[in-house]
């Protein structure tokens, strides 16, 4: 078994409404309980926006402590899962069954390492 | 190499990857025996002869010699060495079912999370059993280039755990049309290669051909890679013939048809007579059905257009909108078919000015057909078909 994680990647900035989010959560409520039934499922969360976030980082003798993100782009991790499943064929099979739900947004499916 | 070590390399060379790539669940590894396999066989074959079965010979070589180097890794705690090690003992010695092992190779050389110039090297290296030097010449990189894109595929293939395996029921028909399209691919790479290149361009439509051939062999019930093999068939039995000795390109209608191989002419055909009585169209079986009847001249041009109308609605792209507005042109005449390459929008595709230039020159519209001419001229960089516009606007 091989452990990926599947990172949700959405653009800065923009925020969906109720109507449009809430059968989008609802299916994926679904998605997350197919992944457990299936053995699959080791952990998903979904994040807050990266203006939330903070960066600490040592800088010679000092720990500097900054307002986040720590990269700037034009997107950003929106969310994401872990899973266990056999090999990338598996993965990339519930990676798609994703990206649908999440109707535009990229999935990247990334193996973890040892 | 000798000839016939050579020989018996470019035949057997999958077939070897792919067994030991099953025994030792990892490509590298395969990769590395079978090589060292065939190095013994170049210092032992002018001794001792070719064995009876030069591909067992190899294979088994090849296993013996890697669980041999395995075991010295493994003592020194090489992780990946063990695994492997692992793998091979709970796999039978034999050759086992060699087809499905090689089918195996194929999706896994042409999985789509590799980059598309990625599976065509890997599918020429490991089942082609090309060099990396020639596939870099092949693919006008430097070896360097062609050698770290190699490196870093099996790289993704073991660290993202690209499967080595026929892919699910569900995700075949995708992943069929994935493999063709790369072997089609490597078929027009060397297809518009032109006599100056080197030979290795002009050979890759040969090993696309072999390749063609393999997949017929090992999906029989797969239409399209009879369709597929059966196209590149006719295209190649025209090859002669569409170079002037000048180099400049031929086309089909003035082409000297005596050039053409009949034999491959008389294949392709057969293949195409053999897709027609499955009855289950699709693109690469359309077009070679176009090409079938190009070969059996004088072309039934409405038969064309017709298997072009059933083209169109599989595949709906301006590119196949032209090629019918070609044959539109010989059924109903040059102005027809300019009402319909006009309606097109392709203004960056150099065959889009010279198939307009052509129906111009035709209607008479000499100065809108030079024109014509010059935007093909600037948008291609192929020496031939620079050579043949060129050719075609001092004629006007």
């Amino acid at each position: 078994m091989a452990q990926y994680l599947l990172s949700i990647y959405q653009p800065d900035g923009v925020v969906p409404d109720e109507e449009f989010l809430a059968p989008v959560m609802r299916e994926l409520a679904v998605w997350n309980d197919d992944l457990r039934a299936a053995g699959a499922w080791v952990f998903s969360a979904g994040l807050h926006p990266p203006e939330s976030s903070t960066v600490v980082q040592q800088q010679g003798e000092e720990l500097l402590v900054t307002d986040g993100p720590y990269t700037e782009g034009k997107e950003h991790i929106g969310g994401f899962t872990v899973i266990d499943v056999e090999d990338l064929d598996q993965a990339l099979d519930w990676a798609r069954r994703l990206a649908k739900i999440l109707v535009a947004l990229p999935v990247e499916v990334r193996p973890f390492a040892g | 190499m000798p000839a016939d070590v050579a020989d018996v390399f470019r035949r057997e060379h999958g077939r070897a990857v792919a067994v030991l790539a099953r025994t030792f669940g990892d490509l590298d590894i395969a990769e590395d025996a079978v090589q060292e396999a065939f190095a013994a066989a170049v210092e032992r074959w002018p001794q001792q002869g070719i064995p009876p079965s030069p591909a067992g010979w190899i294979i088994t070589t090849a296993r013996n010699r890697a669980i041999d180097r395995l075991r010295r890794e493994a003592a020194r705690e090489d992780k990946q060495a063990q695994a492997a090690l692992l793998h091979a003992q709970d796999d039978p010695v034999e050759e086992g079912p060699v087809r499905d092992d090689r089918l195996r190779l194929i999706f896994t050389c042409c999985h789509p999370a590799l980059a598309l110039n990625v599976r065509v090297a890997l599918t020429l290296r490991l089942l082609g059993g090309l060099s990396t030097a020639e596939i870099a010449r092949a693919f006008l990189v430097p070896e360097s280039t062609m050698a770290q894109r190699l490196v870093r595929a099996k790289t993704k293939i073991r660290t993202a755990g690209i499967p080595y395996r026929i892919p699910y029921d569900a995700d075949l028909p995708e992943r069929v049309r994935g493999v063709l399209a790369v072997v089609y691919l490597i078929f027009n790479e060397g297809y518009a290669a032109s006599s100056g290149d080197d030979l290795i361009r002009r050979d890759l439509c040969e090993e696309a051909i072999r390749l063609g051939r393999l997949l017929v062999e090992l999906m029989p019930d797969e239409p399209e890679a009879l369709g597929l093999l059966a196209l590149m068939l006719l295209q190649q039995s025209r090859s002669r013939a569409r170079t002037a000795p000048d180099g400049r390109l031929v086309p089909l209608p003035e082409q000297d048809r005596r050039l053409w191989d009949q034999q491959l002419v008389a294949e392709g055909q057969e293949l195409v007579r053999r897709c027609l009585r499955r009855n289950q169209p699709g693109p690469y079986q359309l077009q070679a059905a176009i090409n079938a009847v190009h070969s059996d001249p004088p072309t039934d041009w409405s038969q064309i257009v017709q298997l072009y109308d059933h083209l169109l609605t599989l595949t709906p792209t301006p590119v196949v909108a032209l090629n019918r507005a070609v044959a539109v042109a010989e059924l109903h005449g040059p102005a027809e078919a300019l009402a319909l390459v006009d309606a097109l929008d392709l203004d960056t595709y150099y065959v889009f000015h010279a198939i307009r230039a052509d129906l111009l020159r035709r209607l008479g519209r000499t100065a809108e057909a030079a024109t014509a001419y010059e935007k093909a001229l600037a948008l291609t960089g192929n020496a031939a078909e620079r050579d043949f516009l060129q050719h075609r606007l001092a004629e006007l």
